[in-house]
């Protein structure tokens, strides 16, 4: 079931990429159709039990949900994180203080933590460096928390919420 | 000209300002971690909204459509890139700034030092 899936998303991507077909005469090419679904039959029998775990339709329909909330929310801190970076760049005395800084995260599934991640370096000011098990190691631009607690608090609590609605 | 191409436009504009400021951060921040994050940050919506401002100006479905796919595959790829920059440059000596405050990475790089040693 899970190569399934994988076969028609790859499927999916490959058909708005070739889009549309054929540039001439706006109709269905068959060559790209063809090497699509031999692409898409390939990477869903290599790779499909790489994939996440199996779900009811049910948590499938409530996860995508929360991810179509989920990024408005991190393209909002993306434009405030630039407005950040845009301010500290063209003040004169460049207002940093720099620091790599310790936060703990309780997201069990690593796409969960791979996601918070990368929502931690696109937001104000952090960048994260490693994860080991369920600590990160942020490198913040403005340390405003030396400690474990304190920094989480102000980095990661605001992403943990959705996506725990999201992987788990 | 129509609305759609003033407002593309527009989005375009503003991407290649966000860009710019990237660079220049690039230019003053005083090290490589503080130069990744202006360069992660900033490149990053700079280009998502050249990207929408192409779509919004050509309005045609065929590259709208591509112009989402590369601004996804932005948002997945340009952090993760910035994570393997940071941990690479940390892993091979550099500093962080001198003035920075606090750096809690110094043991775990030593650990992951040490094991590498014993690997070979």
């Amino acid at each position: 079931m899970r190569k399934i899936t994988l076969m028609i998303f790859s499927f999916v991507i490959w058909f708005l990429l070739v889009w549309p077909f054929d540039p001439v005469t706006g109709k269905l090419g068959l060559q790209s159709v063809i090497a699509g679904v031999v692409v898409a039959i390939l990477v869903g029998l290599l790779f499909g039990d790489k994939i996440a775990r199996e779900l009811p339709l049910s948590r499938v329909f409530s996860r995508i949900f929360w991810l179509l909330v989920y990024v408005p929310m991190v393209l909002w801190y993306v434009v405030i994180a630039n407005l950040d970076v845009v301010y500290r760049v063209v003040h004169p005395d460049m207002p940093i203080h720099p620091g790599i800084v310790k936060v703990k995260t309780t997201l069990k599934n690593p796409a969960g933590r791979t996601m918070l991640a990368n929502s931690i370096t696109l937001t104000p000011g952090t960048l994260t460096v490693d994860i080991v098990d369920e600590y990160l190691y942020v490198h913040w631009i403005n340390v405003q928390a030396e400690d474990v607690e304190g920094a989480t608090k102000k980095i990661v609590s605001k992403f943990e919420g959705m996506l725990r609605r999201i992987f788990e | 000209m129509s609305s759609n191409m003033i407002v593309g436009y527009i989005f375009i504009t503003v991407g290649a300002i966000f860009d710019f400021f990237g660079c220049m951060g690039l230019v003053r921040l005083p090290n490589i971690y503080n130069r990744l994050q202006a360069a992660t940050k900033c490149v990053t919506l700079g280009t998502i909204f050249i990207l929408a401002g192409t779509a919004i100006v050509t309005a045609d479905p065929a590259i709208s459509i591509k112009a989402g796919l590369c601004a996804v595959f932005v948002l997945i790829t340009s952090p993760t890139g910035a994570h393997a920059l940071a941990r690479g440059a940390y892993l091979s000596g550099v500093k962080l700034w001198e003035k920075s405050v606090v750096d809690k990475f110094k043991e775990r790089a030593e650990e992951i030092k040490s094991q590498r040693g014993e690997a070979r």
